[in-house]
């Protein structure tokens, strides 16, 4: 029988190593997985590079795993917000690595990276600072800019909903970079608030099928917004 | 001179805006553009953060924490709406399948160039979210901003003195002066708002203009 179901966060991020790289879902910190994130900082992994929307909100969640000092590196598309303070002092005192990549540009490069694309050319970025140095190339007359794939050795993720085979649901916006990350990671390693058993989830439905999750652990979340999706009865 | 609140620039750009349209509304002033468009006109509202068919912000106590627009503000979902993830969501822009994006800037070139991601400030911590991808990312893209600066310079200039964050990209921009398409053939003002003429309009911008008012006064 497979059952990709963990019992404790501690075990699901047990192997994380020094210097991996690990891409961390959620657009803020709505779909942000922050009990995995709290188990990675327990675990102790360091000089890690990590993949982002953002760089933080405050002192939770991914924030609090920059004030540990445990990552090398970040790779995202928005670290300045009104509570990046962590980042900032960080970042001000020459203390981590920013690669800055436009939203859509990080999206892709994470679906590619999934989706086992070796390079893709998009319009996005050409002719700014965040293309010079990249191999550009004319199609159809309008010019594109060649990006590579991002891959990762773990991803964290949020979903809603879980089955022991890692069919997963998502919640509202809070699913942005979750499908795309599980794919693009060698261990996608995924907190539902609910796993429900096998054939619980409406095939129809499930979002990322479970061949890109490799671990599930169930994390119950406060009660949500008082007015329940009602499509979330059929997920 | 008289000048648009950027509430009434919002509201002469909802005017151009049809049923059916598929549109993203940038951060910042942008988002005004919501309040005005027509109840009876079905619009679609996309956040680049993954949904489409947007609805308004919630009412108090009725706020979700994992329903938010891209600006992280909280909002609701229309009847009828949808959620995706990011690459479906960018692949929206990025495929030209908006109609519609509009964006605040700090310059747009004579070209329409858009400068809009970062002042090139030598101790700014670099952001840039979506602009980029928006820059390039519907099939119109319209710009709003103030014609001038605090100090009085065009926003509207030769050649963007600030980063750029897409080439040649912008269609149309409202400013609280007038509104100007960005053709092959140069700038042509559309419409003046203010109570100035074409003249003294061109001379505050120090850009070349095409007339093409017709006497248009939206005044």
């Amino acid at each position: 029988m497979i059952n990709k179901i963990f019992e404790s966060l501690q075990s699901a991020v047990a192997d994380v190593h020094d210097g991996a790289t690990v891409m961390i879902g959620g657009f803020g910190t709505a779909g942000m997985p922050s009990e995995l994130i709290d188990a990675l900082i327990e675990q102790g992994a360091r000089d890690l590079t990590i993949v982002n929307n953002n760089a933080g909100n405050g002192d939770i969640g991914l924030a609090a795993l920059l004030k540990a000092k445990r990552v090398r590196k970040i790779i995202c598309s928005f670290p300045r917000q009104s509570d990046s303070y962590v980042f900032d002092a960080l970042y001000r005192a020459g203390e981590i690595e920013l690669e800055l990549v436009p939203q859509g540009n990080l999206a892709e490069r994470i679906r590619a990276a999934g989706a086992g694309i070796g390079g893709f050319f998009t319009p996005t970025g050409y002719g700014t600072k965040l293309a010079e140095g990249k191999e550009t190339r004319l199609i159809d007359g309008r010019h594109y800019v060649l990006e590579s794939p991002l891959h990762a050795d773990f991803a964290l993720v949020k979903a809603y909903k879980g089955d022991r085979w890692g069919n997963l649901t998502y919640r509202k916006t809070a699913r942005n970079f979750g499908p795309i990350m599980a794919s693009a990671a060698k261990t996608a390693i995924v907190q539902v608030s609910e796993v429900v058993p096998l054939g619980g989830l409406d095939p129809e439905v499930i979002v990322t099928p479970g061949i890109f999750v490799q671990r599930v652990i169930e994390v119950p979340q406060a009660a949500h917004a008082p007015t329940p999706n009602p499509h979330d009865a059929a997920a | 001179m008289k000048k648009l609140t950027r509430d009434e620039m919002a509201k002469r750009v909802a005017l151009d805006i049809p049923e059916g349209a598929y549109v993203n509304l940038g951060i910042g002033v942008p988002t005004l553009v919501a309040n005005h468009l027509a109840a009876d006109k079905e619009i679609f509202l996309h956040s680049e953060n993954g949904l489409l068919g947007m609805g308004p912000a919630p009412a108090k106590g009725e706020e979700d924490d994992e329903l938010i627009n891209a600006g992280k503000q909280h909002v609701t979902l229309l009847t009828g709406g949808a959620y995706f993830h990011h690459a479906d969501s960018f692949a929206m822009m990025r495929g030209g399948h908006l109609d519609f994006c509009v964006l605040g800037a700090f310059q747009v070139s004579a070209k329409g160039d858009l400068a809009n991601w970062h002042t090139g400030a030598p101790d700014a911590i670099p952001a840039v979210g979506g602009a980029m991808d928006l820059a390039i990312g519907a099939k119109q893209v319209y710009v709003m901003m103030e014609h001038l600066t605090k100090q009085g310079e065009s926003k509207i200039a030769a050649e963007c003195s600030y980063p750029v964050t897409g080439v040649g990209c912008v269609d149309r921009i409202y400013t609280d002066l007038a509104m100007i398409d960005v053709t092959d053939q140069g700038l042509v003002v559309r419409e003046i708002f203010s109570d100035i003429d074409f003249d003294a309009l061109h001379k505050l911008t120090g850009v070349p203009l095409i007339d093409g008012t017709q006497g248009a006064r939206a005044a």
